[in-house]
């Protein structure tokens, strides 16, 4: 029980951003109206998605130093978490985009651009694991990709979006959040909430990786 | 100086009035609906949750076991 204390705190977490984020006073915005709100569901749900691709890169980083296959596993298992996140994150900023914006879509938007090229570097680490059959040497190409794939991923989501103009508040040379650091009423459930997300998105990891244990050691 | 303390105000208030102009579901949380949300929200995490402790338990049970049998 005593490291699974992250695990309970994900769940107080999410559960009182449902509830808060649902009742809590917001700013009245014209456009965005209720619909503000998916800032408590929509971007912890990619930073989530971001703290798995750092365990990934950590982990991949990790194993070209160590050569052990488990850091090895525990980086591909961080970036299958990272994407199973980041198609809830699509679909929810598809739906906020199309009330908000207009459009489901839009190759106008440089973070839209950047995050798709970001997932099919990722599809692209997948692959190249799945056709390498010698063990180590799959490991190690995919090692060096992944860190490959993590520096244009934030690239082209963190760096890039700032550089030019977009619809995502905070880019277009804003820092991030500054429009909504002025309300501190969403503060207290956008924080908890981005936390929250990043320990649940480690307790999948944590089961993902005792599960690739177990198989590990039923193939012995 | 009666008129600048009414302008003062006047333009105060119509701040407050511009930046309630929004449309916002009002009504929707006046009738108490939005209870109905929320509840439906935490019960369907709340689920979620439980098949995670559920899958959780197996593990743990399917670690154990292999623990047992390596002894």
């Amino acid at each position: 029980m005593k490291n699974n204390w992250y695990k309970i705190l994900s769940v107080i977490l999410i559960l009182y951003t449902l509830i808060w984020g649902m009742l809590g006073p917001v700013p009245r915005l014209d456009i965005l109206n209720e619909t503000i709100r998916n800032l408590y569901y929509h971007v912890p749900i990619w930073f989530a998605m971001l703290f798995q691709m750092g365990v990934s890169v950590f982990y991949s980083a990790k194993y070209l130093n160590s050569n052990k296959k488990e850091d090895d596993s525990v980086a591909f298992n961080a970036a299958l978490v990272g994407i199973l996140f980041s198609i809830p994150g699509i679909i929810t900023g598809a739906f906020w985009a199309r009330f908000t914006w207009g459009t489901w879509w839009t190759f106008e938007d440089p973070k839209l651009n950047g995050v798709a090229i970001g997932i099919i570097m990722y599809l692209i680490y997948f692959v190249l694991r799945a056709s390498i059959i010698q063990e180590t040497s799959k490991a190690r190409v995919s090692s060096v990709f992944n860190i490959f794939a993590f520096v244009m991923l934030i690239l082209f989501i963190m760096v890039f979006p700032r550089l030019t103009d977009s619809l995502h508040p905070g880019n277009g040379g804003n820092p991030a959040f500054g429009k909504y650091d002025l309300d501190s009423n969403m503060r207290l459930v956008f924080y908890p909430a981005v936390i929250g997300w990043i320990l649940f998105s480690g307790w999948i990891l944590n089961l993902f990786n005792r599960l690739s244990i177990l198989k590990e050691v039923n193939n012995e | 100086m009666n008129k600048v303390i009414l302008l003062f105000l006047f333009s105060i208030f119509s701040l407050i009035t511009n930046a309630q102009n929004a449309e916002m579901a009002d009504t929707f949380r006046q009738e108490g609906k939005i209870y109905v949300v929320i509840a439906v929200l935490a019960v369907v995490f709340v689920s979620i949750v439980f098949m995670l402790f559920i899958i959780e338990r197996k593990v743990s049970k399917l670690e154990k076991e292999l623990k047992n049998k390596a002894d």
